[in-house]
């Protein structure tokens, strides 16, 4: 249990170090530039080592673009011209948001669509149960009342002959 | 029950018109590279750039040379062993009259790079030599080999990510390569074709 927790510890302390590493080179006098640069390596997506952020990736073209990104941020770019420019390069697959156009609304509008999809099947299976309850015919009632009337009898006479029982028992 | 049995049908045969095409999008996402992008550039012209001559430093390139005619332009570097592999394709294909630009990516040291083409050949007609890669993220390069088709007017048509072989070359840049060259030989022959120097 210590062995696996000492492991962990490492594994995390390995990976944030890491982390750190491809951070510490850069340096910035004004602290939103800073914001603006941490921001944006988060939500730039490596195109080598594709499900990492250029943060996360020691790949490196990620360095080359961390440091491309540094340099724009420096220049006093705004976020979305950093973006703009890696999009130019490496498609919208740069941007970890996808924009809205025809090629993603699948993504944008596939969980609205399965959930008015649910939606719509239970309502519309509940409707169709409440139209199948419809009422008896008159021969159908005819035979319940019938049924039923024998049944009456039926139960009376089965409890009287269980009180007697009991009764008898009692006794 | 008075529902008309035709909607019937058509509630029953949705879940199974979903899963056909579930089946058919799952199945073709097993046969597709996701590492293979297509790339942003595709029918924009070239990217402006500046950069040295492999194997000489104070010659410098533009992206005029990328202009002119329909060309190939391959990126590759000595570190990366699938260059190293289609190498010898590209000597080939420049054999058969294939007009190919050398894009040196990144490479250890200029000498390396000045040594790959004198020891296994240099299939290309302008060596450009892009040291810290910054002209690659232009490209929207992220790894060698890659290999650009170029039309004559200096836009990308095509990128090929991954070695050229011959599957490839007979199956996907071949063609496309062959009609650009169709293209450029109806026009008339009044523009200047480009010259294998470039300027200084």
């Amino acid at each position: 249990m210590r062995v696996m927790t000492m492991f962990w510890l490492l594994v995390v302390l390995a990976v944030s170090s890491a982390y750190a590493a491809n951070l510490q080179t850069y340096t910035f006098d004004d602290p939103s530039k800073e914001a603006l640069f941490r921001e944006l390596i988060n939500e730039i997506r490596c195109p080598k080592c594709q499900n990492q952020t250029i943060a996360d990736s020691d790949a490196p073209l990620a360095k080359d673009l961390r440091d491309r990104t540094y340099l724009m941020v420096q220049e006093g770019a705004t976020k979305q011209e950093v973006i703009d420019y890696m999009v130019a390069r490496y498609g919208d697959f740069a941007y970890y948001r996808p924009p809205v156009q025809m090629s993603t609304l699948v993504l944008w509008l596939g969980p609205l669509v399965v959930i008015l999809g649910g939606a719509g099947v239970i309502l519309w299976r509940v409707r169709s149960r409440s139209n199948t309850d419809v009422g008896l015919s008159a021969e159908e009632q005819a035979q319940l009342a019938k049924l039923s009337a024998a049944n009456a009898v039926e139960s009376t006479d089965a409890a009287n002959q269980q009180a007697g029982r009991n009764k008898g028992n009692q006794s | 029950m008075a529902q008309p049995s035709k909607l019937k049908w058509v509630i029953l045969a949705f879940p199974l018109l979903l899963f056909i095409w579930l089946t058919i999008f799952l199945l073709r996402g097993l046969f597709s590279d996701p590492t293979e992008l297509s790339s942003a550039l595709v029918g924009k012209p070239v990217p402006a750039f500046e950069l040295p001559d492999v194997y000489n430093p104070e010659q410098m390139h533009t992206e005029a040379v990328l202009k002119g005619r329909p060309m190939l332009l391959n990126v590759w570097a000595t570190w990366c062993p699938t260059c190293q592999a289609e190498h010898a394709y590209l000597n080939k294909l420049a054999d058969e009259g294939v007009y190919i630009v050398g894009l040196n990516y990144k490479d250890d040291s200029r000498a390396k790079a000045v040594n790959w083409l004198n020891t296994l050949g240099d299939p290309y007609q302008v060596n450009l030599f892009d040291e810290r890669g910054m002209v690659a993220i232009d490209f929207g390069v992220y790894g060698a080999p890659e290999t650009f088709l170029i039309n004559m007017n200096g836009e990308v048509v095509y990128r090929h990510v991954g070695d050229v072989n011959d599957r490839v070359w007979q199956q996907v840049l071949g063609p496309k390569y062959e009609a650009e060259m169709a293209t450029y030989l109806k026009q008339p022959m009044e523009t200047e074709p480009a010259s294998a120097g470039g300027q200084s």
